[in-house]
C-alpha cells in the first residue's frame, strides 16, 4: 500500500495553512473520493484534474478507487488553488513523478480542462505561509509569477501548463523564474499646486498627513474637496517593505493586485461610492469573509465623498476599525482579522442645496441641521480635524499654492520627529500613541492642557476627544519644530477639531 | 431486440461465462420483481454474489462502471432482498459485484471485475 503526498496551501483570511494532500489508489469501483471538508469549487476539482491530466497526455488510473485526503482534515478548504497539487498527487501515485520531487514543494494553481494552469486569488499569502512552514520550492501559474516576486526565502517556478510543471518535477526541464521586483512605476499622484486657495483645508490635510489623523472637509461643491483628498496620498511617506507586503497580501486575497507594481510602495487611495454595501466597505462574503475597502486602504487613505449620503450604519461600522486599526469579521466558517489602519478623509456639502455661497442657501434650518447630523457624534468624535472650504472667488488672483514636494518635505520632517520620539515605545505616528502614554510619560504642563480641561468641564469635549486633540497638538509641535506643544498649539488643535466648524 | 439489448445480452453472456470459469455457480439470470431486475445471482459456496453487469461497446461515453451510481446500488439491494425472500433464504452473506464489459461489435471483449463494489 503506497501513498503519495503533495503540498498546497489553504487560506483563512490572510492566514495560510499548509495542506498535505495524500493520494491512494485502492480496489473498488472507479470513483474519486475527496476527503477533508472541500467546498463546492474544490469538489469540482475531481473533474477538472482528471480532464487536465488526460488532455495533457498522461494516463489517468481509470480502474481504481482514488482516495484524495486533504489534511488537516478539520479545516474547511475552499477554492480551485488545490488543482495542481491534486493532479501531482494522483500522478505520483501512478508513478509519473517520484515522491522525492514532491517533498518540500508547494504546488498552487487551478487547472483548465485542457491542462493550462490558471492563476488563483491569494497566491502571495499562500507562498508566505508555505515559506514559513519550511517548504523550499514552489510551482505556481506562470501568469502569477509577478505576484510571487516579492516573496523571499522560497524558490518559485512558473508553469504555463500542467505538462510543463510535470516535466519540471521529473527534472527534464527548467521553468521561468520570477523577475526581481523592479521599482514600481506608478504615476505620481496629482500635485497639490492644482488646488486654488483653501488655505484652511490645505493646512488641515498637511497636519493630518504629518500625524496620521482623520479629516473632515466641508464646503460647497466645486471648491476642491475631492481634488484635495486625491492629493492627500502624495503627502504621505512611501510604505516600508513590511507595510507594502501586508498591503499586497490583502490585495492578493481580494483579487485586486495591480498588474504592474505588485509590491507598490505608494500608499493606497480608496474611494468607494456611497452606495457601497457593508460587505464592500468593511469586508464580508459567505463562508470566510473577504477584505473590504477599509483593508484595501490599509496604510493609506479611505476617502468617503458626500459623507452624509452614506448610510448611518455604514459610517458607524467604521468606528471600530478607526479605533483599533483592524477589522474582525465573523462568518459561518470562522472569524478572520484583516489589518485596516487607514486615514479617513470625509467630504461633505454643508447642506443639500449647497450653493456656492452659503448665504444663498434655501434649505429650511431643520434640513440643514439634519444633513450634517447624519454624521453621528461618535464618528465625528474620531475625526481629529475638520476644515471649512470656501467658494473660489478668483481663479487667477489667489496665486499658486504650495506644491506637493514643499508640503511633503515638511510632513516627512514632522513624521521623522514623531518617529524619533515614539520609536522606543513602538509607535511611528502621533495618531497611534495611546492616550495613557500621552497623559503620563509625556504629560504636558498644567498650563498647556488648560484649554482641554475647560472643554471637558463644559461638555464640549469627550475624554477621547481630549486625547485626540492632544495628539493633534503634538503633530502641530512637530510641524513647528518644537519639542512639545504649548497652550497655543493645544488651542489650535481644538480649533481644528471644533465640531461647530462643520 | 434493439441493438442495445443485444449488446447487453452479449455482455451478460460473457460475464456469466467469466464467473463460471472462476468457479462460481450461477443461480439466477435476469431475475425480475416489481422493484427491478438483477443481472446475475451466483454463489462461490461461501456467500451469495449479486452481480450488476454493465456493457459498453466502447469507452467514448465513459467507462461502464461509472454508470453504476448510488441510486442503482440501492435498487440492486432492494431487488436482492426480494430475491432472498422469494427463495426462502435465511441469513446469508452477500457480496455485490460490478462487472464492466467493454465489447466492440465482433471484436474482443474486456471484463473488469470489481468485487464488493458497494
Amino acid at each position: 500500500m503506497t501513498i503519495t503526498r503533495a503540498y498546497a496551501v489553504a487560506l483563512v483570511g490572510l492566514e495560510g495553512h499548509v495542506v498535505e494532500i495524500e493520494a491512494h489508489l485502492g480496489h473498488g469501483m472507479p470513483r474519486i473520493h475527496l476527503l477533508g471538508l472541500p467546498d463546492a469549487s474544490l469538489n469540482e476539482a475531481k473533474d477538472r484534474v482528471r480532464a487536465a491530466i488526460v488532455n495533457s497526455g498522461y494516463s489517468w488510473p481509470d480502474d481504481s478507487k482514488i482516495m484524495l485526503a486533504l489534511s488537516p482534515a478539520a479545516l474547511r478548504k475552499t477554492g480551485s488553488g488545490f488543482d495542481l497539487a491534486l493532479a501531482c498527487a494522483v500522478l505520483g501515485e501512478v508513478g509519473t513523478i517520484p515522491q522525492g520531487q514532491l517533498d518540500g514543494t508547494v504546488l498552487l494553481g487551478e487547472l483548465a480542462l485542457d491542462g493550462r494552469l490558471r492563476a488563483v486569488r491569494g497566491l502571495l499569502p499562500c507562498l508566505l505561509a508555505a515559506r514559513d512552514a519550511g517548504l523550499r520550492r514552489a510551482v505556481v501559474p506562470e501568469a502569477a509569477l509577478a505576484e510571487a516576486a516579492p516573496v523571499e526565502g522560497i524558490e518559485v517556478h512558473g508553469a504555463a501548463r500542467l505538462a510543463d510543471a510535470l516535466s519540471f518535477l521529473q527534472g527534464m526541464c527548467e521553468l521561468r523564474r520570477p523577475a526581481p521586483p523592479g521599482e514600481d512605476e506608478v504615476a505620481e499622484p496629482p500635485d497639490l499646486a492644482d488646488v486654488v486657495g483653501q488655505d484652511d483645508a490645505r493646512q488641515a490635510i498637511e497636519i493630518a498627513a504629518a500625524g496620521g489623523h482623520h479629516v473632515l472637509l466641508v464646503g460647497p461643491p466645486g471648491t476642491g474637496k475631492t481634488m484635495l483628498a486625491q492629493r492627500f496620498v502624495g503627502l504621505l511617506p512611501r510604505l516600508s517593505p513590511p507595510e507594502a507586503l501586508s498591503l499586497a497580501a490583502i490585495r492578493s486575497v481580494a483579487g485586486r493586485l495591480p498588474v504592474g507594481g505588485v509590491l507598490s510602495t505608494v500608499p493606497p487611495f480608496v474611494a468607494p461610492h456611497h452606495s457601497s454595501s457593508m460587505a464592500a466597505l468593511i469586508g464580508g462574503g459567505t463562508g470566510i469573509a473577504r477584505p473590504g475597502a477599509v483593508s484595501l486602504a490599509h496604510r493609506g487613505v479611505l476617502f468617503l465623498d458626500e459623507a452624509p449620503e452614506w448610510g448611518a450604519s455604514l459610517l458607524d461600522a467604521l468606528r471600530t476599525p478607526l479605533e483599533e486599526g483592524v477589522v474582525r469579521i465573523a462568518r459561518a466558517d470562522g472569524t478572520v482579522q484583516y489589518p485596516a489602519r487607514f486615514q479617513l478623509v470625509l467630504a461633505a456639502n454643508p447642506c443639500p442645496c449647497a450653493p456656492a455661497h452659503d448665504r444663498d442657501c434655501v434649505c429650511p434650518s431643520l434640513v440643514r441641521r439634519r444633513y450634517l447630523g447624519r454624521l453621528s457624534g461618535p464618528l465625528l468624535d474620531r475625526v481629529d480635524l475638520s476644515a471649512r472650504m470656501f467658494p473660489v472667488t478668483a481663479l487667477a488672483a489667489a496665486g499658486q499654492g504650495e506644491d506637493t514636494a514643499t508640503v511633503r518635505a515638511r510632513v516627512l520632517a514632522a513624521r521623522a520627529a514623531a518617529a524619533e520620539r515614539w520609536g522606543p515605545l513602538g509607535f511611528s505616528t502621533n495618531a497611534e500613541v495611546p492616550g495613557p502614554v500621552l497623559r503620563t510619560r509625556f504629560a504636558l504642563p498644567r498650563s498647556a492642557v488648560r484649554p482641554l480641561d475647560a472643554g471637558l468641564r463644559s461638555g464640549q469635549l469627550t475624554a477621547r476627544g481630549a486625547d485626540r486633540a492632544l495628539r493633534v497638538a503634538w503633530t502641530l509641535a512637530d510641524l513647528a519644530g518644537r519639542d512639545r506643544p504649548d497652550a497655543d498649539l493645544v488651542e489650535m488643535a481644538l480649533f481644528f477639531r471644533d465640531r461647530r466648524a462643520a | 431486440m434493439a441493438a442495445k439489448d443485444v449488446l447487453g445480452r452479449r455482455g451478460e453472456d460473457l460475464a456469466a461465462r467469466y464467473l463460471e470459469r472462476r468457479g462460481l455457480v450461477i443461480l439466477s439470470r435476469n431475475w425480475r420483481c416489481r422493484h427491478g431486475e438483477i443481472d446475475l445471482v451466483a454463489t462461490d459456496a461461501k456467500r451469495l454474489v449479486v452481480c450488476e453487469v454493465k456493457t459498453r461497446s466502447d469507452t467514448r461515453h465513459g467507462r461502464p462502471a461509472e454508470a453504476v451510481d448510488a441510486r442503482k446500488a440501492a435498487r440492486i439491494r432492494r431487488v436482492t432482498n426480494a430475491w432472498l425472500q422469494a427463495h426462502r433464504m435465511r441469513w446469508v452473506p452477500v457480496r455485490f459485484d460490478v462487472l464492466a464489459v467493454v465489447a466492440g461489435p465482433g471484436g474482443p471483449a474486456t471484463i473488469h471485475h470489481y468485487e464488493a463494489a458497494f
